[in-house]
């Protein structure tokens, strides 16, 4: 007997894993904005972390085909900006998975904002813990790095070039 | 009335799409300028941020286009607006089209664009349409890294080297002439604005002007004389030459394989 409940499509959602960043699956991202179930069909929401996330199409493809092979039919999903996803979507079990995987995790966007005075370009960067020895020497290298939500760091203590996941 | 006809839900609204292709092809047009730094930055760092940017900007883009293709009622979808329209249906401005010229040329333009961007969509985070709120909404704290990045870039070449300084200099002074278009009220503005559409320009410039002011002091650059003559045209269609020759380079593959998927 396929799948059918709103419970078991979140279940199946929850397998999807993110093809940029595979230690998360979209549901640890905080990605997934709706799921409704109706007469065998589901129709699933999802927003993209950044704009221009080029990954988006990839996980509407994955989403879309494991609803199907779990015998849910027809399969829509959509793509929505609103709500905005932040990093504060993120659970804290992910915060420890993207760590875990040697990428720094976001802090809370609310300590970030609460810090900011003045204009975006004289801002001193909070230094974010180095992911690998957990030191709190590290400094800025650059706001962008391999894909739109990662920034690069550099830690003084281990000498290690890291990523971070832009609290943002 | 024809079975077609009641599944209209709403009637295309010509003078909002106008607008909506004055952003989305601004965006689309500096995010192709922007993409020509790939593998030509000065640094490996300074490469990823330019691509970056450009990223951003087409995502900008691609959501923008979409509004388009259904305020204007024709349905057509992102890639057949970037890629089967003429340069004469592009709506944006004339700052961006221009080539790129060096490095001081090209992140005094990123500057100058992001000063108007980040105040454009805060306020349009306000819009009464609903989807153009939401989309204001999430490019928004995207922008806001183009204009510190940017920002960062004028203080370190400003107040640099005498060559630096020399070669901002001349970028802010070359770039000046096109500024005034981005702050233009053209004739379905009004209606625009009084429907809760889109914010007055003069409040996105108020708010540019602080920036600019504020940045170019601290890098140490003039501001350009007042009442320079500034150039317009974008918005209706009037290009300079150049971005015939952006158009053929960004469109040929999609018009030599229609349809093609990869
Ligand atoms: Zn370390």
């Amino acid at each position: 007997m396929p799948a059918r409940t709103t419970e078991d499509a979140w279940a199946v959602i929850a397998t999807v894993l993110d093809p940029e960043l595979p230690a998360l699956t979209i549901v640890d991202l905080g990605i997934v904005r709706s799921v409704a179930v109706a007469d065998g069909g589901v129709r699933v929401a999802i927003t993209p972390t950044f704009t221009a996330c080029p990954a988006m199409r990839v996980i509407e493809r994955d989403v879309a085909a494991k609803l199907r092979a779990a015998g849910f039919s027809p399969v829509t999903v959509e793509t929505v900006l609103a709500p905005a996803w932040t990093s504060d979507w993120m659970s804290d079990a992910a915060r420890a998975k993207l760590k875990a995987y040697g990428i720094a995790p976001p802090g809370r966007l609310s300590a970030l904002t609460a810090s900011r005075s003045g204009s975006p370009w004289l801002e001193r960067d909070r230094a974010v813990p180095c992911p690998r020895c957990d030191s709190a020497d590290t400094e800025s290298i650059s706001d962008f790095g391999s894909t739109p939500c990662k920034s690069l760091h550099r830690c003084r203590a281990c000498a290690e070039t890291f990523e971070h996941f832009k609290c943002h | 009335m024809p079975d077609g006809a009641s599944q209209l839900t709403t009637p295309a609204d010509f003078a909002f799409a106008g607008y909506l292709a004055r952003l989305a092809d601004s965006h689309l047009v500096l995010g192709h300028r922007l993409s020509e730094w790939c593998g030509h930055g000065p640094v490996l760092e300074e490469d990823l941020a330019l691509t970056n940017l450009a990223l951003d900007c087409l995502g900008h883009a691609t959501v923008l286009l979409r509004l388009l293709g259904q305020a204007d009622g024709t349905g057509r979808d992102e890639d057949q607006l970037a890629y089967f329209r003429e340069a004469v249906e592009f709506r944006n401005v004339l700052l961006v089209e221009q080539p790129n010229g060096d490095f001081a040329r090209t992140i005094a333009r990123v500057f100058l664009f992001a000063a108007y961007a980040l105040p454009l969509y805060e306020q349009l985070q306000r819009s009464t349409d609903a989807a153009l709120a939401a989309a204001a909404t999430k490019f928004h704290p995207e922008l806001r890294y183009h204009l510190r990045h940017a920002a960062r870039w004028m203080l370190i070449l400003g107040d640099g080297t005498d060559e630096s300084h020399r070669r901002l200099q001349e970028a802010i002074d070359a770039w000046w002439p096109y500024t005034g278009e981005l702050f233009a009220l053209w004739p379905d503005d009004p209606a625009l604005i009084e429907r809760g559409l889109i914010p007055h320009p003069d409040r996105v410039r108020a708010a540019w002007e602080a920036t600019i002011t504020e940045v170019l002091g601290q890098a140490r650059l003039a501001r350009p004389v007042a009442g320079m003559h500034m150039l317009l045209g974008g918005p209706i269609g009037r290009h300079t030459e150049t971005l015939g020759y952006l158009l053929a380079e960004m469109q040929i593959v999609a018009r030599s394989f229609p349809g093609a998927s990869w």
